[in-house]
């Protein structure tokens, strides 16, 4: 097997993020020619992840059912990834770059002391030299990183990197493989996970989302953006800095550790467009920043911009929205 | 309790970014200085467990070219105990598994308690050396950690997981956790700090770096595919135009 694309278990069915992964093999076989490309899952759904997984334009999937691995733990599923990477030879693992990616994957490295190249958002060959695309520098600056020496080399990629609608459909074969794990191996107990606030806001649905940053400025000036986002029938959304400071509670956050939204139309307010946000808005249908620095990374993925103070800006626009 | 706490030099977000005439690194000498920022969370965590413990030990760590003692200092003058710098030439490793092999060569023979990192550098972003040096030494390892708890002979970390939840996982020490930012106040230093760290030691180490694992051959800036239209005018104009475009462009009813 030349790809493994290793995939995670959202409750019961395969994280986004691992569809996404399933599209960056395909786009590797097809860019390179005569690889085959399979998918590994593992955990309580482990079934139940094969059989979704193999409905997919892959050649094998491949399933690890071990009871240590029924809740996740970093210790476990780095052991399992490096048991399956000794057996299968892989050259490129590839994963989606979720949190629990983050967690254990750095493990993976240590263990076989190959490179993880982490957070990518593009993969290119030159022949066979392969080169990763990733953001440096708070998505200021690119660079291309290439890895040096052996296979196999781990592979992240960020969120949206590549499009789940893009995998392809297929039948793969299913194959168990066994791995040898013991308890000793795992050095953490986990308890169930909790979500801390109530009244969640679910903001995946929203069609127009008025969104507020850092550069708001003051708790007194949310209610202006709470005025424009009731003119326009939109939701209210934040970056993080906002809900850190308890402007917002934690469930209108948009980004890596809030919500993944698509709406229609995601009206950036004040928000610098760090990619830890970046991640959770860029599948908008249309963007629009406003914002007073020119040099706001927000402004790359925008559709539409306005430099300007956002004071002045957002209450004229209520008005003439109302007044329409 | 002894602890260890990585920090790291980055450049701080309004410092200028120029690149060197090979397009492989920034032209460091135009580059403004600070510590990365999730790093701060991770050395008033281990200052909080030492004071709370009353007894215990924090070291800073860092590996850098001399520039580096600056960020060192501001570690010692906010209470750290004393620090080792693991100095390079100008050439430092870019790849996370060859930085966190050197971490593990210099702290090896120190058997750290617990090492809090940050979770990831704001230069490179890798997001891996804390929970790669954790591993190449035996510890248990967590990263997103928002809070911690000393138990005996164990620490229990409040994991944040995706889509706003969280998670408790308990371990055995040592154990090397990568803190998110956000899960305390950090301190500024005090006068008395400042003069104070003056006195305390740095422990210069001198690594020998090995080959690279991944490697920056190109930097630039970014290239994005997207037209971003920019609406120009006073207030009022914008307003109108903006009105103009929900209308007519992304046809809001």
């Amino acid at each position: 097997m030349d790809i493994l694309v290793v995939l995670e278990d959202n409750n019961g069915t395969i994280h986004r993020m691992g569809i996404e992964s399933i599209a960056a093999a395909q786009h590797m076989v097809d860019s390179l020619g005569g690889l085959s490309a399979g998918a590994m899952v593992m955990g309580k759904n482990a079934d139940a992840l094969a059989t979704e997984a193999s409905g997919y334009n892959i050649d094998e999937v491949l399933s690890v059912n071990h009871e240590l691995l029924n809740d996740y733990s970093s210790d476990g599923y780095a052991e399992a990834v490096k048991q399956v990477i000794n057996k299968e030879n892989p050259t490129y693992v590839l994963f989606g770059h979720s949190y629990q990616v983050r967690d254990y994957v750095p493990k993976i490295s240590a263990k076989l002391m190959r490179p993880f190249l982490a957070d990518s958002i593009a993969i290119d060959f030159d022949g066979k030299d392969v080169s990763l695309t990733k953001q440096m520098f708070n998505a200021k600056l690119f660079s291309d990183i290439s890895p040096s020496g052996d296979a196999p080399f781990l592979i992240s990629f960020q969120s949206a990197s590549f499009l789940s609608d893009n995998a392809s459909t297929g039948t793969a074969n299913k194959r168990e493989v066994v791995i040898n794990l013991d308890s000793s191996m795992i050095k953490t107990e986990s308890e169930a996970p909790f979500k801390e606030s109530s009244g969640g806001v679910d903001l995946t649905a929203a069609e127009l989302i008025v969104s507020v940053g850092r550069g708001i400025g003051k708790e007194e000036n949310i209610s202006m953006a709470q005025d424009l986002a009731a003119a326009l029938g939109a939701e209210i959304s934040s970056s993080r800095p906002v809900v850190d400071s308890g402007w917002l509670s934690p469930s209108h956050q948009v980004g890596s550790s809030g919500q993944a939204v698509s709406p229609k139309m995601y009206l950036a307010l004040g928000i610098s467009g760090a990619i830890q946000h970046v991640v959770g808005m860029k599948a908008s249908k249309n963007i629009v920043a406003i914002n007073k620095d020119p040099e706001a990374p927000i402004f790359e993925i925008a559709d539409y911009g306005v430099v300007g103070d956002l004071l002045e800006i957002v209450p004229k626009l209520t008005e003439a929205i109302q007044s329409k | 309790m002894k602890i260890a706490v990585l920090v790291k030099q980055v450049p701080g977000p309004e410092s200028p970014l120029p690149l060197v005439s090979s397009q492989d690194w920034l032209d460091e000498s135009q580059v403004a200085y600070i510590m990365n920022e999730s790093d701060n969370y991770g050395l008033e965590e281990a200052l909080q467990i030492r004071e709370n413990n009353n007894d215990g030990e924090v070291v800073v760590v860092s590996l850098g070219p001399d520039r580096t003692q600056k960020v060192i200092r501001e570690a010692l003058s906010k209470g750290a105990d004393r620090a080792i710098h693991i100095q390079t030439n100008e050439n430092y490793p870019t790849d996370p598994l060859e930085a966190a092999s050197l971490f593990a060569d210099a702290l090896k023979g120190e058997d750290f308690d617990i090492i809090f990192s940050g979770l990831q550098s704001d230069d490179l972003g890798y997001g891996q050396t804390g929970v790669i040096l954790g591993e190449l030494l035996g510890m248990s390892t967590a990263t997103l950690a928002m809070a911690t708890e000393i138990l005996d002979n164990k620490i229990k970390v409040k994991r944040e997981l995706e889509a706003g939840y969280f998670q408790w996982v308990t371990m055995s020490l040592p154990a090397s956790i990568s803190v998110q930012s956000g899960c305390n106040t950090p301190r500024y230093p005090s006068l008395k700090g400042i003069m104070g760290a003056k006195k305390k030691e740095i422990n210069v180490v001198i690594p020998s770096v090995g080959d690279q694992n991944q490697s920056i051959k190109k930097i630039y800036a970014p290239n994005t595919n997207k037209e971003t239209v920019m609406i120009e005018g006073s207030v009022d104009q914008v307003v109108e135009k903006l009105v103009t475009v929900f209308r007519n462009e992304i046809k809001i009813a």
